[in-house]
């Protein structure tokens, strides 16, 4: 399955792209569309309940190292960004470390990278008003792209690096974004390929092994490049290669990336100077 | 991969393969033994013993082996809950061997019968059950899954199927103790094992123990 089957199936069909999308899991899972659609509402109000909750607040992480970015966010009056983005970024960073303190989560496409949707949806409510049902619709979209990758490509990061983690998770942001103001599924891809473009050969680095330090920080800057690209492809300006054959490229830039620059905690910034001596604290800390 | 993976699932972080994947071989000891254990040891091995407390990787085993799910916020707090249940834990460290960087043995004991599980997370939350009470095998606990100790004689298996009245998925057999004749069935399946089903099959005579584990 491509994304290109899923604009054919819009044509074809003269159905919207989230019509679609649940149509093909029903075609490969037998599972009721409507029951699908259920499966996925529940995990959506899961994940909206929770951003709400955590959203700007400080938390105490297991290494110490996250907490409180999202709360430091919350208190900064923006100088360039607007209202969409200041929120998107909070929501992303407060996600990502109630991830890191063993708050609830949904792993929407993975716990590391878990703050990006939440953080563009919770801006569509807040700022845009935007109905639960609108919602569920776009979170639909943001599903079939992380689908497309997951079939094509990888959502770990143990196999392709953050680009298959954090990038994967802010093309499904961009996606969702550009069909909740336009609901044109070409520009969807369009979206997904301008940010995974942006972010392809993104490795994961983390230090110490641990989900905090850069992937919190990634978490809210990646809603910035979503919003960005869904811009872009919401003003017409179109990716030159198509979302799938970007996809292609994505895993093969994934495959050629050494072992220790994909979740091992041995190479990028995991092994500075700073990161040893942080590691080292950490572990005497006991933790 | 199916979309719901994809969007999901609900869990308590921060990792799926350190916290998610340990909980779940936790939560599949506590249901093979069908309650929570008197006492229990985690023997970490690889990754796992390397970042544990940074992945709340402790935590999750304590969470599994009382029984808690994935997305349960007390998992942060299992220590204390473990404490006030009267559970006797301990975490110890050593070289597994050949096995998954991600691989804890469980070492459990209640009503005097003790059990030893020994499963890997292998990214995603997934999960193999790579060996009970030492007979190794591949339990991936996407079916139900029936563990039977029978008497290694002939026609054993036959008397077991005889009994099924569901369609089996997957069915292993292997001899695990040619000296005591002991051999060992794991039949998985999709829909649920009728609980008449089970107890026939433990009142055979071949059959020595009998386990059953729903799917979760």
């Amino acid at each position: 399955m491509r994304f290109s089957d899923f604009i054919k199936n819009c044509e074809r069909n003269e159905v919207s792209l989230p019509e679609a999308i649940l149509r093909a899991e029903m075609e490969e899972t037998g599972v009721p569309k409507e029951k699908l659609k259920d499966s996925i509402a529940k995990v959506f109000e899961i994940m909206m309940k929770e951003v709400e909750s955590k959203y700007g607040k400080k938390q105490r992480t297991l290494t110490g190292m996250t907490g409180f970015n999202g709360y430091i966010m919350s208190q900064h009056i923006p100088r360039m960004i607007g209202e969409f983005n200041h929120i998107a970024m909070v929501a992303a960073l407060s996600m990502a470390e109630s991830n890191a303190a063993m708050g609830r989560i949904v792993a929407c496409p993975t716990a590391g990278a878990c703050g990006v949707i939440p953080g563009v949806f919770f801006a569509l409510k807040k700022v845009k008003n935007a109905s639960q049902k609108e919602l569920l619709v776009d979170f639909i979209v943001a599903g079939g792209i992380g689908w497309i990758i997951s079939r094509n490509a990888t959502l770990s990061g143990a196999e392709g690096g953050c680009q298959a983690e954090i990038g994967a998770a802010a093309a499904m942001a961009a996606g969702a974004l550009t069909y909740h103001f336009s609901g044109d599924a070409e520009k969807c891809g369009h979206a997904a390929a301008l940010t995974l473009k942006s972010m392809m050969g993104l490795v994961c680095d983390p230090v110490g092994g641990f989900v905090e330090v850069p992937c919190v920080k990634r978490n809210g800057i990646a809603t910035q490049i979503a919003i960005g690209a869904a811009e872009m492809a919401l003003g017409g300006v179109g990716s030159v290669i198509p979302f799938d054959e970007v996809v292609d490229a994505m895993r093969r830039v994934g495959r050629s990336l050494p072992e220790s620059l994909r979740e091992t905690g041995r190479g990028g910034i995991a092994v500075t100077p700073t990161a040893r001596k942080i590691v080292e604290k950490v572990k005497s800390n006991n933790i | 991969m199916s979309l719901l993976d994809v969007v999901g699932p609900v869990m308590v972080g921060p990792s799926s393969s350190h916290t998610l994947g340990a909980l779940r071989i936790a939560r599949f000891a506590y249901k093979f033994i069908g309650e929570m254990p008197e006492s229990v040891n985690f023997v970490l091995h690889g990754s796992f013993a390397e970042t544990w407390k940074g992945h709340g990787t402790d935590k999750a085993l304590l969470a599994g082996i009382m029984g808690m799910h994935p997305w349960d916020e007390r998992i942060r707090e299992a220590y204390i809950i473990a404490k006030n249940s009267g559970l006797k834990y301990k975490f110890t460290f050593e070289d597994l061997g050949e096995v998954h960087p991600n691989t804890v043995l469980i070492d459990a004991a209640k009503n005097s019968k003790t059990y030893r599980i020994m499963g890997s997370s292998i990214g995603g939350g997934e999960i193999r059950i790579i060996m009970i009470n030492n007979v190794s095998c591949e339990i991936s606990w996407e079916y139900n899954t029936m563990l039977t100790v029978i008497r290694d004689v002939p026609g054993a298996l036959e008397r077991i199927l005889r009994n099924l009245t569901v369609n089996i998925s997957n069915l292993y057999l292997r001899r695990t103790n040619a000296l005591g004749k002991i051999a060992t069935v794991i039949i998985e399946t999709d829909e649920e094992i009728p609980p008449d089903d089970r107890k026939k099959i433990s009142e055979n005579p071949c059959v020595m123990d009998c386990y059953y584990v729903r799917r979760d």
